[in-house]
């Protein structure tokens, strides 16, 4: 019945979930291959929790059903276990080993979760998980802001889509003065996957 | 046909603006709303463009310039989100009476599920209130074809014509095949005619008569042109419209028929006949029963299944795998959507004002000064002072100062403050300014001014100095404007002064009438575009007490380390309030600059 591949990116407002999710989007189109995403805009870009869908091949309507997305994409180790519920049985989540505690947290003097806590909380699942220190590796490769790149390059082996097609989308999405750092980025976090 | 182009994946909104492009668009004008914005937000970054595009104050000023653009023989868009239309109204039920010249194409945003909106009124209604045809495309690739259709439609009836994309339209993406700009070269000229243009009661009854003869044919012809259709297959349907019609391609069975309805007035007598080769039928639809309303006026013996008989919910957006459970129910398919996973809660992360965002320090000050105030606010970033405990009420644009007036005459004594941003108080505020003083009203309204319209991305106004093309134009004053409505007390702060801040407000405090305070400094996010760059600030660990005093602020940038004790991260932008707030006064600046 199902004829897409479904990503959800899911992050922080602000950590370039929109621009990973383009990547995709444009790796599908220079396929010539059908694709459909659907994005948070507006006010949850304050700092807020947001995702993003990705139907690779999708012909449909944007949004992935719960339980059944193919790989989850998450900059945040707790966003990574407030959306794994999307993941399909056995599915794969790729995640950064970061983690910005809610505001909330320490303004309503919650106790502080701890990343160990939630790593093993994220293990304890049914996805196999695999964690990049996408941040760090980003740093490595130039600049700590393409982490986001650093994931879909330890995403890439799971994609369904040409190692060249991703290449080629993220030089065209990238800014062209940072195109090598983030090539650099998406090579390293193949490797680190 | 010329060659195709290779397509791009691209946001609803972009298809439609290059959709404008395309149809050779003479002239835009919009108010900001989400979902809608990006649409102006693209035509006005166009390099040299050959159409006019404007950012207006409000919807309804909005919509009675393109209404005049088209008069004048121009194609117009006029773009808004749902609640916008409201605001819009006036014009708009009279502009279906007077009829257009130019394509005129009225864009509002509908928000199922109310992802950024304070309601989920179908826009369809206006449409059908109004009596003008309305599109409801179900992609972007959709999104960007309607936006054409809609321009030329309306040239063919001399209506406007309502394009109602939702919110998962105007931010999907997809895989779109976009076509070439087209240049317009047209020059406006408004032909009098009175007749037409004046709608005194002599003039608007022969209109009306005229208007009513239109609805039958633009009915037959949105069927004609392929708008609405039916694929027959079997004697079960589903009748589907907008992005639902996406929703149910997904998880049709191949023996049930599909009957697509992309565009409205829908005609009756087609519609009949299509469902009377059925025997039952399940409409599909996001919001109001519209089209199911049509099915059970045309339905002679089909039984049709939707709203309101409860397959299918009146609120919220809609998913496959929600129209997976009513095939089932309805007997058309088993849903084979697995069961809704567990979901692990934990701690929530909603949006947040930013670090060194002006509201926070104004509310905070508000909370210190006026204890037991109450706190009519409006439609911005600061209706996250909700979570301050700073916003007591939100309606809709301009409902700060109204309300806190209703509340000041009704409840003598209570400390009423109210507050609005720049661009809200521009939009619809300062009508109910002008009324409080005029009715001799007690209550404060602090103006935060950042000077731009920052929640739906940072869109100029008439605060800011520059046009929606960057062009400078005369800055309007806050103050001046005050004053000219009868405001005595006006007093502009800067809201990184807590002290100075809370002395103001302590002042007003004892003054009679209607106060009015502008709080001004500019969006952080702009500051950070610009290159401006404050020092951050720093805690002092050993003489931090642990008190919590800041972490109650609620700033971003304000964590514990492992001890316990307060720490400022590299959020910081370097307001400094909360080094006022630190009773310890183990917070001072010295952090590097970020």
């Amino acid at each position: 019945m199902k004829k897409s591949f479904d990503v959800l990116i899911v992050g922080i407002g602000g950590q370039g979930t929109i621009l990973a999710s383009n990547v995709l989007g444009d790796a599908c189109v220079i396929e010539g291959r059908h694709v459909r995403g659907a994005e948070t805009h507006g006010m949850s870009q304050r700092g807020g929790s947001v995702e993003t869908h990705i139907r690779i091949d999708g012909k449909f309507g944007p949004l992935i059903a719960p339980g059944t997305a193919d790989l989850l994409i998450a900059f945040d180790v707790l966003e990574a276990v407030r959306y794994r519920h999307f993941l399909k049985q056995g599915g794969v989540m790729v995640v950064n080993r970061e983690m910005v505690v809610p505001t909330s947290v320490f303004s309503g003097k919650q106790p502080v979760p701890t990343i160990d806590e939630v790593e093993a909380e994220l293990k304890a699942g049914s996805a196999k998980v695999i964690l990049v220190d996408a941040t760090s590796i980003a740093a490595q490769a130039g600049n700590p802001l393409a982490a986001n790149i650093v994931l879909l390059g330890a995403a890439s082996d799971k994609l369904p889509l040409a190692a060249e097609s991703l290449s080629e989308a993220v030089r065209r999405n990238v800014p062209p003065k940072t195109v090598s750092i983030n090539e650099k980025a998406f090579d390293l976090g193949k490797e680190a996957a | 046909m010329a060659e195709e182009t290779p397509k791009k994946y691209l946001l609803g909104n972009d298809a439609i603006a290059h959709a404008c492009l395309e149809a050779g668009v003479d002239f835009v004008s919009g108010y900001p709303g989400t979902p809608s914005s990006e649409v102006v937000d693209r035509l006005r970054a166009g390099k040299d463009p050959w159409y006019y595009v404007e950012w207006s104050v409000n919807e309804k000023v909005a919509f009675e310039n393109a209404l005049a653009a088209s008069w004048c023989g121009l194609r117009s868009i006029v773009t808004m989100k749902h609640v916008g239309l409201n605001v819009a109204a006036d014009p708009l039920m009279t502009s279906s009476y007077t009829g257009t010249k130019g394509g005129f194409v009225v864009l509002s945003a509908d928000d199922p599920f109310a992802h950024s909106s304070q309601n989920e009124q179908d826009s369809r209604m206006y449409a059908k209130f109004a009596q003008i045809p309305c599109l409801d495309p179900s992609s972007a690739q959709e999104a960007h074809d309607f936006t054409k259709t809609a321009f030329e439609l309306s040239e063919k009836f001399a209506l406007p014509v309502l394009l109602r994309p939702t919110t998962r339209i105007c931010h999907s993406k997809g895989d779109v095949r976009l076509g070439e700009p087209a240049p317009s070269t047209r020059k406006g000229e408004f032909v009098k005619n009175p007749k037409q243009y004046v709608v005194i009661p002599a003039n608007t009854r022969p209109l009306h008569a005229i208007l009513t003869k239109k609805q039958p044919e633009v009915a037959k012809y949105l069927v004609e042109a392929g708008l609405n259709s039916a694929e027959i297959r079997g004697k079960k349907a589903v009748i589907a419209g907008g992005i639902s019609i996406s929703y149910v391609e997904e998880i049709i069975p191949d023996d049930v028929s599909f009957i697509k309805i992309s565009a409205y007035p829908i005609d009756r007598n087609w519609l009949s006949g299509i469902l009377a080769q059925h025997t039952e039928v399940l409409v599909v639809e996001e919001l109001m029963p519209v089209i199911e309303e049509a099915a059970l006026q045309a339905a002679t013996s089909t039984v049709v299944h939707g709203k309101l008989d409860g397959y299918l919910p009146h609120e919220g957006e809609y998913s496959p795998e929600l129209i997976a459970g009513a095939f089932e129910k309805a007997g058309f398919a088993k849903n084979t959507y697995p069961a809704p996973p567990e979901v692990t809660q934990v701690a929530v992360r909603p949006p947040i004002l930013c670090a060194g965002c002006l509201h926070r320090s104004v509310f905070y000050a508000m909370k210190k000064v006026f204890k037991d105030g109450v706190f009519p606010s409006d439609i911005g970033c600061y209706t996250l002072g909700l979570q301050l405990g700073a916003v007591d009420t939100t309606i809709c644009m301009g409902a700060s100062i109204t309300v806190g007036s209703g509340i000041a005459h009704s409840c003598p004594g209570t400390d009423v403050v109210s507050t609005i941003g720049d661009s809200t108080f521009l939009h619809t505020g300062v009508n109910g300014l002008i009324n409080a003083v005029y009715n001799n009203t007690n209550q404060i309204v602090i103006i935060l001014d950042n000077r731009i319209t920052a929640m739906t991305g940072h869109q100029p106004n008439p605060n800011t100095g520059l046009t929606a093309t960057g062009e400078e134009s005369p800055k309007i004053s806050l103050e001046e404007l005050a004053r000219a409505c009868g405001v005595s007390y006006v007093e502009s702060v800067d809201p990184y002064d807590l002290t100075y801040l809370l002395a103001t407000l302590k002042e007003a405090k004892e003054k009679p009438g209607v106060k009015v305070i502008i709080a001004k400094q500019p969006c952080v996010i702009m500051n950070k575009r610009l290159g401006i760059k404050r020092n951050r600030y720093v805690v002092d660990a050993e003489a931090c007490t642990k008190c919590g005093a800041c972490l109650k602020y609620g700033c971003p940038a304000i964590e514990t380390d492992e001890t316990g004790a307060s720490k400022i991260t590299a959020l910081c932008t370097g307001c400094g309030v909360c080094a006022d707030i630190c009773p310890a006064g183990a917070i001072h600046r010295g952090g590097a600059r970020q």
